[in-house]
């Protein structure tokens, strides 16, 4: 294990540019990353908000649309974007790259990642993606409409299969691309970071299982975003350079037959896509999870319940989201005896998720809770964890699957589960962390009036949507009109889209709590949760190097909350033995 | 730990975690026991059907008591250790209960997903039964065509470069193929009740997604493969025929009908198409 020397071979820039621009600091790299996810997410939201009224109200008139009206061409561009942003910036970016960024170095005793320049780059890389994916907007024919699955040939043979797949997929497919390269660098750097630089006595086993959650997260990172880069490649040279990897011979398009291309198939783009596909749930949801665990502990003043198995749990799921991807082409016209083996295999990553809820609840049982906003964070992941966990065993069997593939079934599952639970697990995070990071404590009422919003308002939307699944309703339609038997669903769409309404606005609240407390919150002391991990050990915010100097050495686990006999009820992970019982 | 700000309230706000969640998990509960009319699957019309249906209801009880009791184990947790001057119990975990619970979820998960599997087999292991109909269905933006192959019984050659809906050979059937003199094709599906229907599913573009809710059935169509299923419906009856895969922008008026009928009804139907056939 190689250390860092401390005395400072990086030095605190001056300049403005240096120091928060193109900055080497992985504690400004993180907070640029969080920026990036909050302006995303916001912007995600707002598309979402656009695409709830249209399904209630078709004929109202809207900005940013042509002659006031949604065509349905604008809705599914909106769909696209909805989960592209959402995935790529919001999910893939502020657990692992915003927090991991920043409190990851800190965790083990680090002065900063192994590679600080290129720590910058990935950023930088991050946020060129953005710009490029948003752009996709403000071509001829817009955003692309093919959803952020992408599938070819709709994504594939350009502006004639539909508006917005001539410039506005090709913006798409590259900025996604570019997306992937600066996630495999963020990868690279993570692994390598908590690989090498932990500090001395930080051992495997004595790690927090919020750094786990990152190293299991950075290499399921570096296996699935490579995959993902190879196919935007592939699909860019269909796209541009007249090859056919994902389009096949003898297709005709509204009458046009499309003589260029022959020999592809679709379905390899599904498998490339779904290889990523899957893990990227994970590598959205596993940084919740270590980051609810490290919660619940830190607040329940009590050791997690069954660490080894939470590890045992985290590295099952990340190697069984590798073997699973088919779960999404039941239907898809691949051999249905490999959806035998896919449907069994996914079942059992039931099985490690259901360890984690029950350790969770072994967490906060006979323990002495304190309900700070962040907890009620953490209690909230659990329970839509277990909500839109369960929904999933439905859809892991084929034959039910032949009913609920792409309907809002599905829509209800991966919301609660990959967006929402790990929203919850990003909320979590910022008011646990926040005061670590800006120095300044969030406001603990607002926050708890913007938790009880969210929850319930969360549980509002994607409920019902189960409903409307069973009913059949597919996804991505732009109108209930076209469908007879969608008709008597409208009050269902009616209900949820006001609950949407309420629980976005009620998401203002909490940018009025992080801007305002960001000014004028109350000043944050250095371990102001009593937790016990090396991040409270230094001030808030900590020092350029972190440890100003100090090299840290731990002595003991991450959870050592009201151990018997010790004085106080929690035992910092840097504290000599000599020291325990003892004030500090 | 120091009391500080937010903190106060601690039996409140563990009254209310708790409260919500077990008003939450009984309206869960409800509204999936009640299984209300405007959001439940319509009536299965195949043997195949109820075999999914009563799948999803093993499934159903099974999760829904892994729910009730994840839910209200966790507001009981939660209620439970609100600060009440209790001292913590201090533990790290326990083995034995870890053992048994990943023994009970294999056992629960595992074991559920290797019952469903027969409902798969039947739908896809197994080819159409002999004498079936054949029937395909080939999507296209925005429309589904289907075709039979006429008294014949051989499909006529369809070419790409023949394909033109506007002057009504959505297909690009080859006039000179006299194989294909007789190829019905038709904007809606007719079967006959009872018969077994073999589906030629197809599509000329992009990906549909061939989706009858009543036959539990649903397949994509992909370029460049013809995908075989099939399928029985023993209940007369007009079905919708939806498009589930994103296709493009009239993706959610994609949509035909199935008219399951009786073998009468049927051949008279066929015999209609056949005589507007040879008078053009």
């Amino acid at each position: 294990m190689v250390t860092h020397e401390s005395g400072g071979h990086h030095h605190p820039p001056t300049g403005f540019i240096r120091k928060y621009i193109f900055s080497l600091d992985h504690k400004v790299i993180g907070i640029q990353y969080y920026f990036l996810a909050l302006f995303s997410v916001f912007l995600g939201m707002a598309l979402s908000m656009l695409m709830r009224i249209h399904l209630v109200w078709p004929n109202m008139k809207l900005p940013f649309t042509s002659g006031g009206q949604m065509t349905p061409e604008q809705y599914l561009a909106l769909v696209t974007m909805h989960g592209s942003i959402m995935v790529f910036m919001v999910l893939t970016t502020a657990p692992q790259s915003g927090f991991g960024n920043y409190i990851l170095p800190i965790q083990i005793g680090a002065e900063d990642m192994a590679f600080p320049v290129l720590n910058m780059l990935s950023f930088w890389t991050t946020f060129l993606s953005l710009v490029v994916l948003t752009s996709a907007f403000f071509v001829t024919g817009g955003a692309p409409i093919s959803g952020w699955t992408a599938y070819p040939p709709l994504s594939a043979l350009g502006q004639i299969s539909g508006p917005g797949e001539g410039a506005g997929q090709t913006l798409w497919v590259i900025g996604v691309a570019i997306f992937c390269i600066g996630s495999l660098l963020g990868a690279l750097n993570f692994i390598t970071t908590t690989v090498d630089l932990r500090a001395k006595g930080m051992t495997l086993g004595r790690m927090p299982l919020t750094l786990w959650s990152w190293l299991v997260t950075a290499v399921l990172g570096l296996l699935a975003f490579g995959v993902l880069l190879a196919a935007c490649l592939l699909l860019l040279l269909d796209r541009l350079a007249g090859t056919s990897f994902f389009i096949p011979g003898g297709l005709v398009v509204t009458d046009t037959p499309i003589v260029s291309h022959t020999g592809g198939s679709p379905l390899l783009w599904q498998h490339l896509f779904w290889f990523f596909g899957h893990p990227e749930v994970y590598i959205a949801i596993l940084p919740g999870m270590g980051v609810a665990s490290h919660i619940l502990s830190t607040f329940s003043r009590k050791p997690v319940f069954g660490y080894k198995a939470m590890v045992g749990a985290l590295c099952a799921i990340g190697f069984l989201g590798f073997c699973v991807w088919g779960h999404h082409m039941f239907i898809s016209g691949m051999s249905p005896y490999s959806a035998f083996a896919f449907s069994l295999l996914t079942m059992t990553i039931g099985v490690p998720s259901a360890i984690k809820t029950f350790n969770w609840l072994g967490t906060i049982w006979g323990g002495k809770v304190h309900f700070t906003t962040s907890m009620l964070f953490a209690l909230g992941f659990v329970s839509l964890f277990v909500t839109g966990g369960l929904s999933g065993l439905f859809l892991a069997q084929p034959s039910i699957d032949l009913y609920l593939h792409d309907t809002y079934f599905v829509v209800a599952h991966f919301h609660l589960i990959m967006g929402v639970a790990a929203i919850f697990g990003i909320f979590a995070a910022t008011y646990f962390w926040f005061p670590k990071m800006f120095g300044r404590m969030l406001n603990e009422t607002i926050g708890k009036i913007h938790f009880w919003f969210t929850f319930v308002g969360v549980y509002c939307i994607f409920m019902p949507m189960h409903f409307l699944g069973l009913a059949g309703h597919p996804r991505r339609y732009a109108d209930t009109t076209g469908v007879n038997f969608l008709a008597p669903l409208h009050p269902v769409h009616y209900f949820i889209t006001m609950a949407a309404m309420i629980t976005i606005t009620a998401q203002l609240l909490f940018l009025f709590n992080f801007l305002y407390s960001l000014k004028a919150g109350e000043k944050a002391a250095d371990n102001p949760w009593n937790a016990t991990t090396l991040e409270w050990s230094v001030p808030s915010p900590p020092p350029f190097d972190n440890f100003a100097g100090h090299v840290p050495v731990v002595y003991r686990g991450p959870y050592e909350f009201s151990v018997p006999g010790a004085t106080e009820d929690y035992i910092p992970q840097h504290l000599t033995p000599e020291r325990v019982g003892k004030a500090h | 730990m120091k009391s500080r700000s937010g903190e106060t309230g601690s039996t409140a706000v563990a009254f209310a975690m708790a409260v919500f969640l077990i008003i939450f998990t009984a309206v869960t509960v409800y509204l999936f026991a009640a299984k209300p009319t405007w959001g439940w699957f319509p009536p299965p019309i195949t043997e195949f059907g109820k075999q999914i249906d009563a799948q999803f209801h093993r499934t159903l009880v099974i999760t829904g008591v892994v729910f009730v009791l994840a839910q209200l184990g966790l507001a009981l947790a939660i209620f439970r250790s609100r600060e009440h001057g209790q001292k913590v119990s201090f533990f790290e975990g326990n083995s034995a209960m870890e053992f048994f619970w990943t023994l009970a979820t294999v056992i629960m998960f595992v074991g559920l997903g290797l019952y469903g599997e027969h409902a798969w087999a039947e739908a896809h292991f197994q080819g159409a039964a002999p004498g079936a109909l054949q029937v395909e269905i080939t999507g296209q933006q925005f429309t589904w065509n289907v075709r039979y192959a006429g008294p014949d019984g051989k499909w006529g050659e369809t070419r790409p470069e023949l394909v033109s809906a506007s002057s009504g050979n959505p297909l690009g059937l080859n006039p000179r193929d006299p194989a294909g003199k007789d190829d019905v094709v038709s904007p809606v599906m007719y079967v006959p009740v009872g018969r077994e229907v073999e589906l030629l599913i197809r599509t000329q573009d992009v990906t549909h997604s061939f989706y009858v809710r009543e036959l539990r059935l649903k397949q994509d169509a992909v370029p460049g493969m013809v995908i075989h299923m099939h399928f029985n419906a023993t209940i007369p009856g007009e079905y919708e025929i939806a498009c589930a895969e994103l296709c493009g922008l009239g993706h959610y008026k994609m949509r035909s009908f199935l008219n399951v009928v009786s073998e009468q009804e049927f051949d008279k139907w066929m015999q209609d198409q056949e005589t507007a056939l040879q008078q053009q």
